[in-house]
């Protein structure tokens, strides 16, 4: 079964996305990425969908829900990357992504998501045991 | 008058054969032209539809046809299962509306994406679907 890595860089959470989504593939993700959330006391998490060329109801959905999980266990979440055509669809198919960040790159999606989030040291896990993936 | 110049027919049960889908859907979309942005409104759609398909009565039949009318050519596709039926098929295409625990966008943002788009269904028969989208429109 696919996975999704998940990377860890100090209080953030990583995920590139290089793989059309299919639905399980998506849930998994969302499974896996609020657990992370949880362990590594992450504040923000930032995904890359620039190599998504299909988001269909169920997929914005889900990232959605990523979004509002994330926000209840405070981690901020922003999106980055989206494919012009994939944001036309998204808004045609009748789902704007509220309540989600985006950015149009990694650079300026790692800014906002600084501008958003006070970091003090103490927020940040430092023992961890080098799992930057998630190995289930 | 618009004329249909080639056709496939693609079973769809198991989960990889949505991807086998998507994958054929696009080639015919590559092969007569169609833009890109139209193209990811057109494997949307497909998504939408396929999934309905799957999740609502063990997965159907899509047919993909190459269609041209005059100077413009379009991509015809045609899902139809032997799934329960919409008894209520005006409520099914109301954004909002969902007998399933999704949010109830499939079926009406399909219908936005396309140039047309056509619904049957008898309950206890089926449903077929039908969407055409031109390489430009």
């Amino acid at each position: 079964m696919d996975k999704i890595p998940i990377l860890r860089m100090g209080a953030y959470l990583l995920v590139t996305i290089q793989v059309d989504l299919y639905d399980r593939l998506a849930l998994n993700l969302e499974a896996d990425l609020v657990q992370m959330v949880n362990k590594t006391n992450a504040k923000g998490v930032l995904i890359d969908i620039s190599a998504v060329s299909i988001v269909d109801s169920f997929m914005g959905r889900i990232i959605g829900n990523i979004a509002g999980m994330c926000k209840i266990l405070d981690a901020e979440t922003v999106v980055v990357g989206m494919q012009p055509a994939v944001a036309i669809t998204l808004i045609e198919l009748g789902l704007p992504l509220k309540g989600v960040h985006t950015a149009l790159d990694m650079e300026k999606g790692m800014n906002l998501l600084k501008s958003i989030i006070d970091i003090t040291e103490d927020d940040v896990v430092q023992d961890e045991t080098a799992d930057d993936f998630i190995t289930e | 008058m618009t004329l249909s110049l080639s056709k496939d027919t693609v079973q769809v049960v198991k989960e990889q054969d949505v991807v086998f889908l998507k994958n054929r859907v696009k080639e015919v979309a590559l092969k007569i032209k169609m833009g890109l942005v139209n193209q990811t409104r057109l494997l949307t759609a497909t998504s939408e539809l396929v999934r309905n398909m799957m999740r609502y009565a063990d997965g159907g039949v899509c047919i993909i046809e190459v269609v041209s009318s005059g100077r413009i050519n379009g991509v015809r596709l045609t899902f139809s299962d032997k799934g329960p039926g919409i008894p209520d098929i005006a409520a099914a295409m109301r954004d909002g509306f969902s007998t399933g625990k999704s949010l109830g966008l499939g079926l009406p943002g399909t219908k936005r994406l396309v140039n047309e788009f056509d619904i049957k269904s008898k309950v206890g028969e089926g449903t077929v679907v039908t969407i055409l989208k031109w390489a430009n429109g």
